[in-house]
């Protein structure tokens, strides 16, 4: 029988001694694997128009008409129930995407490298607050601003990714901002400054004018979400780098499309593991409230799967307020993760807990066994279409899920 | 009236919590009464007869099932909401340390919250218990196994484990014992001492080391073993990894072993290894009729009281020298042929505790029984005055000649290493057997000088053959000569004892206090036993354990064998 232990341990192994660096940002249909004219990508497991939820229908929307594709919502519509447009998940393309996480083959894309293993993986720009395509707002100034993203900002980025030379060290940059008060998922205030901080001495010295160096360098710094998805494109890099380890028990993959969550496990190839997605509990902001809510949606939780966002809590006791916690809740969440891994993190230690590593490497059978589900941070996006995000708080992915992968690990190795 | 209930799946609360709970709900306003249990079979037997009414409510053994009896819907409502909201407060803050402060899931996360911990106390459901056992031996750790339930085939495996790996499972069904002067499970506050004691019994273990306490001595470490440790299919693991134990700690100076009457092969084996441990070992065998007073370095004690009475009593002597010869001990079997049945029903009483198998044609237990008279097997004691043999022939009392030959024809077999005869004088006796047998015993030790032959006189100088002349004669041809029953079984038992040395790893004495540190702990179960140990000063951890994988049986299943694998890999010793 297959040495579980080992095969786990090897799979951690490798998803830490990732080193995921920022190379560049380059058009989705050039880089990303698998990438054509009429695919769309988006987060989560696989999923069909017809039971895809509100923003998840609305992003579609919205990139088809950002794409050209299609004039308005109707003709957009048409188009994917007539199956000229493929939906896909972003995972299955090496690519992660927040919220909806559509990625289409004209957006601008980082290209994150893990130079420990060769392995690239990719995420969209990230658009700011308010009404953004994410969260599935198609209306005249979301286009624009997805326009803006794609000719400025991204050709501004890939400019001065390329005159530093040797990128962005996102390993580093997390390392430090874990210890600044981020946990990576719901809060990258400090992450986002220091990239911005990293980045500007590049951009400065980019062919762009002074006035959209200046705007490039304003927006970096006030969106805080600004390196939310090159830090989940170096996730993505760290576990698809731990995937694909006869018999790891070891998750890989962790991500919703608003309708279901969906895990991968090392050892299991590329199937997905579903069950329906929870609506998160948390704050809402004035005039909305748990009813408004869809369920859980984006493929954010990458950062859990690699040992931060939610496992990394400890670190970053501010955003406990989402569920009117204690900082003692946030160090409970933490330590409540040690006792579903399988290692504590070598980089990104949690000043907290007398600079523990971050529990990293979710181990089915842990999940199973004791009944500890892993937490999620998460943004709260509306059920409707457009409206965007509506509050912030914690999820659970549906325990469902993991009992699925536990039976088909013991079909595949026990029988 | 109305009766509203509430079922949550799949969770799991210790009785304990769950009567608090229960008391909680029934001093709300407006509830008449309130049963908040897990829904076994029996549970809602017991509350149906209570007058709940269950019909309809789908809940098993996994369920936890909340029932309010109230005088309108609104309190049966309210009572309900907060059976949930204390719950949750439980689950939520643990009543010691910090406010809030975590409490691990697992075992695995209690061990690295207190890594100092060489032990976990174990009372989960019994269907759980095995596996939350082997989850400690796996981490290396003791284990106080409380729960009962468990499969002798889970305690043998669970003991077999532990003892390759220097560990000990006391239980399962063990109810209490003493480690470091902490009592764990049902505890006395003993002081500490330099009594050991090692018990199959759990109130036989708190009533020593309480009468101990009483007569101004302590305790070194209780062992605890489970009741069946001492069953023919266990063989007494724990008891003789606690005799080891006790031998080897400086601290103890007496032991006292104490269990409803062990099986007959095991009892051979314990008091052996007590007989080895050097030390005076006071042995209560309830129930049992004691084979002696004193057998070496063995005290039998008739009852608890007597066990801890004589316990004392030896700790205050100080340590007796050890009783040997210096002769190597015999390694055959030994064949007892005598004439006086009473005789050999007492010599075989004496040593059916220390010798096994031992056979008799005047059996005192059915699996003594000899197949055929004519023919000894293995040990055997002989009683030539049955009917069987004295058909048209004298008593063996006047006539030798059945026993000359017996004795002739056991020493002629080469497993035989010691022949023992008893000699009964007097009036109407043999008017000298010395003369028959004296010849007859320097013949066959003439020809086997290794052959070991043990005269058992009986009788006075009074009378007309002269007990010391005749003992004399004896003794010339070769004999040991012996004066009472007692002496012949102390003497055999004796001989008999071979060199023992206990063959499994050693149990760490640094884990028994020799490191001079009180003990740390994980609790797993019952959470009054967690506050126990906080209250006798000892480090803890709690587990706020629950049923694997929700109780689901095939999910349960596929883990156990996904761990099973994996120690098949790592060999244990």
């Amino acid at each position: 029988m297959v040495d579980i232990e080992q095969a786990n341990a090897t799979a951690v192994e490798r998803m830490t001694s990732a080193r995921p660096i920022l190379k560049g940002v380059a058009r989705a249909r050039d880089v990303i694997p698998g990438m054509r004219d009429n695919l769309l990508l988006h987060a989560g497991p696989p999923i069909t128009w017809e039971r895809a939820s509100g923003p998840l229908r609305g992003a579609v929307i919205g990139a088809l008409i950002f794409e050209g594709l299609a004039a308005d919502e109707a003709e957009a519509e048409a188009m994917v129930r007539a199956g000229e447009i493929a939906l896909e998940p972003c995972h299955e393309h090496a690519a992660v995407g927040p919220m909806a996480g559509i990625i289409s083959p004209s957006m601008q894309v980082y290209i994150v490298e893990n130079v420990t293993h060769g392995n690239r993986a990719f995420s969209n720009l990230n658009e700011g607050y308010g009404k953004v395509l994410r969260y599935g707002a198609y209306s005249p100034e979301v286009l624009a601003r997805l326009r803006w993203l794609n000719e400025v900002l991204g050709p501004v980025l890939q400019e001065a990714l390329a005159l530093s030379g040797e990128g962005i060290d996102l390993r580093a940059l997390l390392a430090e901002s874990l210890q600044m008060g981020d946990e990576g998922h719901n809060r990258n205030k400090a992450g986002s400054v220091l990239y911005t901080a990293k980045l500007a001495p590049w951009i400065a010295r980019t062919s762009a004018d002074k006035e959209t160096i200046a705007e490039v360098l304003r927006s970096l710094a006030e969106n805080a979400l600004s390196v939310l998805n090159p830090v989940m494109a170096a996730c993505k890099a760290m576990a698809d780098a731990a995937h694909g380890v006869a018999g790891s028990t070891v998750m890989t993959t962790m991500a919703r499309n608003g309708t279901e969550l969906g895990i991968r496990v090392s050892g299991l190839g590329n199937r997905w593991f579903t069950g329906p997605a929870q609506v998160p509990h948390g704050l809402y902001f004035p005039g909305f409230t748990h009813a408004d809510a869809n369920p859980d949606i984006g493929d954010s939780t990458i950062t859990e799967t690699a040992g931060i966002g939610a496992f990394a809590m400890a670190g970053a006791p501010a955003i406990v307020s989402f569920v009117s916690g204690t900082p003692q809740d946030a160090l409970n969440t933490t330590l409540e993760m040690y006792e579903i891994t399988v290692a504590e993190h070598p980089y990104f230690k949690i000043p907290a807990l007398n600079f523990r590593g971050t529990p990293v490497g979710v181990d089915i059978r842990k999940v199973v066994e004791l009944g500890i589900l892993p937490r999620i941070n998460t943004g709260i996006a509306h059920r409707q279409a457009g409206v965007g995000q509506i509050g912030a708080g914690l999820a659970l992915p549906p325990m469902e899920a993991f009992e699925k992968a536990l039976m088909a690990y013991a079909e595949e190795y026990l029988s | 009236m109305v009766s509203r209930h509430a079922i949550r799946r799949g969770v799991y609360y210790d009785s304990v919590v769950l009567m608090q709970l229960q008391r909680s709900l029934a001093a709300l306003p407006g509830v008449v009464d309130a049963a908040v249990v897990m829904a076994t079979p029996a549970n809602r037997e017991l509350l149906e007869s209570t007058g709940f009414a269950l019909a309809g409510v789908e809940a098993g053994p996994e369920d936890l099932l909340v029932v309010v009896k109230a005088d309108d819907a609104e309190a049966a409502a309210a009572a309900l909401a907060e059976a949930d909201r204390l719950l949750e407060q439980r689950r939520a803050a643990g009543p010691a340390g910090a406010p809030g402060a975590y409490r691990p899931r697992s075992l695995a996360a209690a061990a690295s919250a207190l890594p100092e911990a060489h032990w976990v106390l174990v009372s989960v459901p019994g269907r759980y218990a095995a596996g939350v056992a082997q989850q400690a031996l796996d981490l290396g750790k003791h284990v106080f196994l409380y729960s009962d339930n468990v499969a002798l085939a889970d305690e043998i495996a669970l003991k077999q484990q532990a003892r390759s790996k220097g560990l000990l499972v006391m239980g399962p069904d063990c109810g209490t014992a003493i480690v470091n002067g902490v009592g764990l499970g049902f505890a006395n506050r003993v002081r500490r001492g330099r009594v050991g004691i090692v018990a199959a019994s759990g109130t036989g273990l708190q009533a020593v080391a309480s009468a101990v306490h009483a007569l101004g001595e302590g305790v070194s470490q209780a062992i605890g073993t489970g009741g069946r440790d001492l069953k023919a299919e266990v063989g007494g693991i724990t008891a003789l990894q606690g005799l080891d134990l006790l031998a080897r700690d400086p601290q103890t100076d007496v032991i006292v072993l104490v269990s409803k009457p062990p099986a007959a092969g095991v009892a051979t084996a314990l008091l052996s290894a007590a007989q080895a441990t050097g030390k005076p070992v006071v042995v209560d065998f309830i129930g049992y009729p004691p084979p002696a007073r004193r057998l070496g370095n063995l005290h039998f004690a008739a009852n608890l009281d007597e066990a801890a009475e004589l316990a004392v009593h030896l700790r205050r002597a100080g340590k007796a020298p050890p009783i040997s010869d210096g002769r190597p001990p015999i390694t055959g079997y030994v064949r007892g042929l005598f004439s006086g049945g009473t005789l050999a029903v007492q010599v075989l009483l004496g040593l059916q505790p220390v010798l096994a198998p031992l056979y008799s044609n005047t059996p005192l237990r059915p699996e003594q029984a000899l197949a055929n008279s004519l023919h000894s097997q293995a040990h055997t004691i002989l009683d030539l005055g049955e009917d069987e043999f004295t058909q048209g022939r004298l008593h063996p009392m006047l006539d030798n000649d059945l026993r000359l030959r017996r004795l002739r024809q056991e020493a002629a077999d080469p497993e035989v290493g010691l022949i023992l005869l008893d000699v009964v004088l007097g009036d109407g006796a043999h008017p000298d057997p010395a003369a028959e047998l004296a010849p007859a015993i320097a013949e066959v030790k003439a020809a086997r000088p290794d052959l070991e032959v043990a005269a058992l006189v009986v009788g006075t100088d009074e009378d007309p053959q002269g007990a010391t002349a005749q003992g004399e004669r004896l003794a010339q041809a070769g004999a040991t000569v012996l004066r009472s029953a007692a002496a012949a079984v102390e003497y055999v038992s004796r001989r008999l004892q071979q060199p023992y040395r206990y063959p499994y790893p050693a149990l760490p004495l640094a884990h028994f206090g020799e490191d001079g540190r009180s003990l740390a702990a994980i609790n797993v179960g019952l959470e009054m036993f967690y506050h126990s140990l906080l209250a006798q000063g000892a480090a803890a951890v709690h587990v706020d354990w629950r049923p694997p994988a929700g109780g689901n049986e095939a999910l349960m299943a596929i883990l156990a064998k996904m761990r099973s694998g994996r120690r098949e890999q790592q060999p244990h010793g």
